[in-house]
């Protein structure tokens, strides 16, 4: 049994140890906005915060994401009003088949956090998530407008 | 796309056996006149347009929705003539059943060739014109005036003479008693107002917040779920598993064979299915294709390229005789690769089996032959079976094939009253694709003592797609989708008239299965013939651009999109320092498109791509934000392949597993594409989710050339150590 601290909720997981932070909350918790791309966390689709920090889940086991603030793409906008990177997201009409943008959007908006400004080469360095539908020119576009509206 | 519609069904008159046959069924336009309901029994007012009496109105979409904006593009044109209020449109999915059991109500549901749009645009604006003109007259019965006095605006009719007024939602009930009219008169493009125009996606919202649901992430009660493994070695089979060794793992229900080839595990969650599977013993009959690699392949392909044998695919005058007698030759051999699709959603369906019903959830590009392989896979009458549409996490062509809905049919069936949902892991994905086809080319070209360009050979040798797909659509053997961008008319022509040409195709098809990868055929074509008239300018001593104008005359629309990109680019005029440019165009789907590239190349091996300019002439551009989105994109998608792209074979299997050896461009790398949408009118309509994809390659080539003075002939580049910084 593990106690996780997910959206600000603690929850209880009877689960292997090992099982990556991904699956436990896809197929336990049921919080499937959080995406399977890869397994070996180079694609980013399962990117979550865990303690503010962006980290690819599929490659966390559960163990140690014990005692951490979680939060998944479920638990951006606060109080029904959307994350500022949502916003920006909507405005700026960028999904495209959208299974990558939950750890798009989540990448991103942890690095508003810490770059409040980031300029392209921020951009660059910090947002490697993989999209095959190619939104990147939108979402660069849509970082610099998020970053403007802060 | 909130709930799934349930509609009467009808008396079922296609039997099973026709549906195998690739439902080549008639199609019922369907324009009334019986009430139907959807499930929350609004009325139809026919099988495009439900009207609630809130106003809202529904519009059924047939095609798939997979990123590419398909939903809101089909939305718009029906709104267009419907003259509804945009902000009340919400759309859904009739399912395959449903449109089989009503003769095909909805039409071809297959979402593949960038023909989403354009093969079904006319009779979704009649579906919309239809309902209109019956709101109007169900309106003027009510008020006992002419229809002729009244008129329908934003989901409002009005009787002009009087003023009255009243929303499509009160008369949508009464409209869809109405006998549907018999002649329809659609709106001319340039009076559009919401069709042509760059709206918004209708399904972005759930795609910023979590919400929007994938196949992967289908939920039924008492669901299992499945990891599977098919032969690594494509033709083998299973020759046995010891399903002991895992039977006690934690959460485990069973395993079982899927056909010949493969095994699954069903456990309660997918971690514990995959961990279990990748612990099961398995043993293969890897069979004689195990000796394949990637060298034999290659040397198969190269013996094809001077084959006595070949299909014509384009001919004029006596392209052997004019090289023969030219006063200068050009040579050159060409390579493209395998290439996975690499969905970001690996494949995967949900299954329940009952002895009476067959149903699936399930990403799919092919709803009605998603729904022709549960059929089989199933045994079940069409009655007894459905399919359930969800948005795709990807498709690029791959989930136009069903090999995933068979497999999560078979399983189910071995656990009947359990819905199962098959996940593919992301190495079963890139292993068990339907590959990009692999080919070689060669390319002569002849010129005269003036260095006019008198002559042109064009040998391809390799795979052969609809050879294994639609091996109905074969020509005599002869494999026409081959010779996209190159074929003397049509939608995929070329784009140059040449005195003497040639364009054959020796076929040879490898046992690792071809299938239809974003773009198709048109990407290694127009890398093949864009740099080859590339090679055949600086072999003249003429500039590229000028060099193809002379032989673009009778082109006018291929000369149209290549003209605007040299201008935008600034052909003729000089780069900034150590920027070099490259050109490209080219013909598919229907549609014009032509890019330049801009790029500077550092240590003779890091290219950095500046801009590209694309240009894209569909005829008719139903929503031009979303062809720029579609543009930069395919952009994305074809220059990873270009740097990256590659899937080798070795002892008769994939070797690339995972993005670690089958990479793809980041942010970092994305350069400034400049997308410009001309549409220029005619019939048909080109498409738009494929065209441009094939002209970034070239011109990216083309411009590395001009900086470097190399030629590049095979990709992907990583292998000439050429990286994308």
């Amino acid at each position: 049994m593990a106690r996780l601290t997910i959206n600000g909720k603690a929850q209880d997981v009877d689960v292997d140890p090992n099982t990556p932070l991904l699956w436990v909350l896809r197929e336990q918790v049921g919080l499937t906005g959080t995406k399977y791309g890869c397994g070996i966390a180079l694609c980013g689709a399962c990117t979550v915060h865990i303690d503010g920090v962006a980290t690819r889940s599929c490659g966390v086991p559960v163990s140690a994401a014990v005692g951490k603030q979680i939060t998944t793409i479920e638990g951006l906008a606060q109080n029904g009003i959307l994350h500022r990177v949502q916003k920006a997201w909507l405005d700026g009409d960028v999904p495209q088949c959208g299974y990558c943008q939950s750890g798009m959007i989540m990448a991103v908006a942890a690095l508003l956090k810490d770059k409040p400004k980031p300029t392209d080469a921020d951009i660059d360095a910090a947002i490697t998530n993989i999209c095959r539908c190619g939104t990147f020119q939108q979402v660069r576009a849509a970082i610099h407008a998020a970053a403007a509206n802060a | 796309m909130n709930y799934i519609p349930q509609i009467n069904r009808r008396t079922f008159v296609v039997s099973a056996a026709a549906l195998g046959g690739g439902l080549m069924l008639g199609m019922d336009i369907p324009l009334g006149p019986n009430v139907v309901r959807a499930a929350d029994g609004s009325p139809e007012v026919n099988a495009w347009v439900v009207i609630r009496p809130d106003d809202t109105v529904v519009v059924r979409i047939a095609r798939s929705e997979m990123g590419q904006g398909t939903l809101t593009g089909l939305a718009q044109l029906v709104a267009e003539e419907l003259e509804c209020d945009w902000s009340k449109v919400t759309t859904e999915y009739p399912t395959p059943g449903q449109s089989v059991a009503r003769k095909r109500a909805w039409g071809d549901m297959a979402t593949g060739g960038s023909r989403g749009i354009r093969e079904s645009h006319e009779y979704v604006r009649k579906g919309g014109a239809a309902a209109r003109m019956m709101l109007v007259q169900a309106a003027a019965n009510e008020w006992k005036v002419p229809a002729s006095e009244c008129s329908a605006s934003n989901s409002v009719i009005t009787h002009t003479p009087s003023g009255r007024k009243t929303p499509f939602g009160k008369v949508a009930e009464a409209a869809a008693k109405l006998e549907p009219p018999t002649e329809i008169k659609l709106k001319d493009p340039k009076d559009w107002k919401i069709a042509g125009k760059p709206l918004k996606r209708l399904d972005t919202v759930d795609k910023t917040t979590g919400k929007m649901m994938y196949g992967i992430d289908v939920k039924l009660p008492g669901m299992l779920n499945a990891a599977i493994k098919d032969c690594p070695v494509f033709g083998g089979k299973v020759k046995s598993f010891d399903a002991a060794k895992v039977a006690g793992m934690k959460g485990v229900k069973k395993v079982v064979p899927v056909g010949d080839t493969a095994v699954a595990v069903v456990a309660e969650t997918w971690w514990q299915a995959k961990t279990a599977l990748d612990a099961l013993p398995i043993v293969w009959d890897e069979g004689p294709n195990a000796k394949v690699s990637s060298a034999t392949i290659a040397e198969f392909l190269k013996e094809g390229l001077d084959a006595e044998q070949a299909f014509v695919g384009n001919k004029a005058g006596d392209a052997k005789a004019a090289i023969a007698g030219a006063a200068k030759k050009v040579e050159a051999i060409y390579s493209y690769p395998y290439l996975n699709h690499a969905c970001m959603e690996p494949m995967n369906a949900t299954a329940l089996y009952t002895d009476d019903k067959c149903e699936v959830w399930t990403g799919t590009q092919n709803g009605e032959g998603a729904f022709a392989a549960v059929l089989a896979a199933s045994g079940l009458p069409a009655a007894k079976c459905d399919v359930h549409k969800i948005m795709l996490g990807g498709g690029f062509g791959r989930r136009g094939r069903t090999d995933y809905v068979t497999q999560a049919v078979l399983i189910a069936k071995q656990m009947p009253g359990t819905p199962v949902k098959l996940l593919w892991s992301r190495e079963e994905d890139m292993t068990h694709c339907s590959y990009h086809p692999i080919t070689q080319a060669k390319l002569v070209g002849a010129f005269d003592a003036n260095n006019n360009l008198t002559g042109l050979h064009v040998r391809i040798s390799g795979q052969s797609i609809l050879t294994v797909v639609f091996p109905s659509r074969l020509i005599n053997g002869m494999d026409p989708a081959t010779f996209q961008g190159m074929a003397p008319n049509g939608e995929a022509a070329i784009g140059y008239t040449i005195p003497n040409l040639l364009v054959e195709h020796a076929m040879r098809n490898p046992h690792v299965p071809p299938g239809f990868w974003r773009g198709v055929n048109i990407n290694q074509n127009a890398i093949y013939l864009e740099c080859f008239m590339d090679e055949l300018a600086h072999a003249a001593g003429q500039d590229p651009l000028e060099f193809r104008r002379k032989l673009m005359a009778n082109h006018p629309k291929h000369l149209g999109v290549l003209n605007v990109v040299a201008e935008k680019i600034g052909w003729g005029k000089p780069a900034p320092q150590g920027v070099f440019r490259g050109l490209a165009q080219h013909m598919g789907y229907g549609s014009y498109v032509a890019a330049a590239a801009e790029i500077s190349v550092e240590g003779g091996n890091k290219i950095k791509i500046h801009r590209i300019v694309g240009a894209t002439d569909p005829g008719f551009a139903v929503n031009p934000a979303q062809i720029d989105r579609q543009v930069a994109g395919s952009f994305v998608y074809g220059l990873s392949a270009l740097f990256y792209g590659e899937c080798t074979v070795k002892d008769g299997a994939i070797e690339q597993t995972n993005f670690d050896t089958y990479d793809s461009m980041r942010i970092a790398q994305m350069p400034k594409v400049e997308s410009i949408v001309m549409p220029t009118g005619g019939s048909p309509w080109g498409g738009v989710g494929e065209p441009t994809i094939c002209v970034a390659a070239p011109a990216v080539l083309n411009a590395f050339f001009a900086a470097t003075g190399k030629r590049i002939r095979s990709v992907p580049l990583k292998n000439h150590n050429i990286t994308l910084a």
